[in-house]
């Protein structure tokens, strides 16, 4: 009983409880991010104004989303790992069988889809969260212009170009993972499982699609 | 119509565990292709005493589809291209005249190959063992009917009970995970009244075991239930995971 949280079910458990509170957070970083798009810079920097007003409430946030992505990376390193010690001798010949299979391309890449997004993700949060403070006044108060860092990091096309390329391996790892996930967790429907295996393709379609439009939009209208 | 095939064998070849082994290919001539893959095995084999070499090993036993003996990957594919069946179930007319066909053993960490195409599967007994079973008094048989169960219960059961062990999910599953065999298991029991008083610690056991034997975490690939010959649903799965937090909350 002591061995349980090493054990492959409860493994599983805990990637997919970090995978789902790692996707929530992006399907919200989205949203936010929307609001470069509004035409005005302020609507985007009074948003971050706001959140930074939290304070040590928005230290905590951050420190349990550190916590979530730290979950998820762990437990994927320890199934990879296994994986590799469970065939040492791998197949001359192999193929997936097709018809319910689920074996994809995205599904057979997770590990280093993953592995892209998390050299990302430390080069996202040094760009932005630690980078230059830019001081502006909105409404009579003085905050961190972060909009202005957003053009000037999309108005190199270099950065562009790596980000979008990026959210193409987010959309790959999200497509297996929306409803592995879900599965992991033993949420099995006869109904509802096709919908969400489904649905994982569309919603990691978007959230994509999404990310990628904001750079394109920053570096070619802002 | 049957028709006269040729066909090419290309086909793992390894004398003991200790051994590595090698691709050695064959070439048969003039079969029937109403034959069965494994009918071409002994066709095969004949040729081969006949000559004084060592024949091809390999596990059968019923070679009508239902005792989970054979199994081996045919082209890539556990058990060979057609789905819902067990490798003795494969037949010639499914592949192309002069077409290489190329065989390989299960491979896992947990399954190592004794020789040629037989792997040991002992492992999946020892899962078995650690909890895969209920406790009935001996003596009599009891009355068929003396316990009710509703019918789409026993049907639920019965889908899991399908499942004859062969190892073809391990075989085609990339992480080598046993997990849809264990979780037709579990579940076929933990759905059944008689399952119920060792329901929370078959799973934590056989879960334990499954590990212990060295097979890989399950990543929901899917490919298991595409090679399963009992169409046996990773619902199981799922179902071993419920079973496991039940488990977890209730002991």
């Amino acid at each position: 009983m002591a061995a349980w949280p090493r054990s492959s079910v409860a493994k599983k458990f805990l990637n997919a409880i970090a995978g789902i509170g790692l996707f929530l957070f992006v399907v919200v970083h989205l949203l936010e991010n929307l609001l470069l798009l509004t035409g005005n810079p302020d609507d985007y920097n009074r948003w971050a104004h706001f959140l930074e007003s939290f304070g040590v409430g928005l230290r905590i946030v951050e420190i349990g989303l550190a916590a979530f992505f730290i979950a998820h990376i762990w437990s994927s390193l320890l199934v990879y790992w296994d994986k590799v010690k469970a065939r040492p001798q791998g197949y001359r010949v192999y193929r997936t069988a097709g018809g319910t299979s689920r074996q994809t391309l995205s599904s057979r890449t997770m590990i280093y889809t993953g592995l892209v997004l998390l050299a990302f993700v430390i080069w996202h949060v040094i760009t932005f969260r630690f980078g230059p403070y830019y001081p502006i006044m909105v409404d009579g108060v003085e905050m961190r212009d972060l909009h202005r860092l957003v053009v000037e990091v999309f108005n190199e096309p270099i950065n562009v170009v790596l980000y979008v390329g990026v959210m193409v391996f987010l959309g790959l790892h999200l497509r297996h993972g929306f409803w592995s996930a879900l599965q992991s967790l033993g949420a099995y429907h006869p109904r509802w499982t096709p919908l969400w295996y489904s649905g994982g393709v569309l919603i990691a379609g978007a959230l994509a699609v999404g990310f990628v439009v904001i750079p394109l939009w920053v570096y070619l209208y802002l | 119509m049957a028709k006269k095939m040729t066909l090419h064998l290309r086909i793992w070849r390894q004398p003991n565990p200790h051994t590595p082994g090698k691709f050695v290919t064959y070439t048969i001539r003039d079969v029937s292709s109403d034959m069965s893959l494994l009918d071409l095995l002994d066709v095969l084999n004949e040729e081969l005493i006949k000559k004084g070499e060592q024949p091809v090993e390999f596990d059968n036993d019923c070679r009508e589809g239902i005792c989970g003996m054979c199994g081996f990957l045919v082209n890539g594919v556990a058990h060979g291209p057609k789905r819902g069946r067990t490798a003795c179930q494969q037949y010639l007319r499914d592949f192309k005249d002069g077409e290489t066909i190329t065989l390989e053993p299960f491979r896992a960490k947990a399954f190592p190959v004794i020789k040629d195409l037989v792997v040991d599967r002992s492992a999946l007994d020892r899962i078995m063992a650690a909890g895969g079973y209920i406790s009935v008094n001996t003596g009599s048989a009891p009355d068929a009917n003396s316990i009710p169960i509703p019918k789409d219960i026993a049907e639920q059961a019965f889908d899991a009970a399908a499942c004859i062990g062969c190892g073809a999910c391990v075989a085609a599953c990339p992480n080598a995970s046993a997990s849809l065999f264990v979780g037709a298991k579990i579940a076929h029991l933990a759905l059944l009244p008689q399952g119920q008083p060792e329901r929370i610690r078959r799973v934590l056991r056989m879960v334990e075991q499954m590990d212990k034997e060295g097979f890989g975490d399950c990543s929901n690939h899917g490919e298991c239930e595409a090679v399963c010959p009992k169409n046996i649903s990773i619902k199981h799965i799922a179902i071993m995971r419920r079973e496991y937090l039940r488990a977890l909350f209730c002991s």
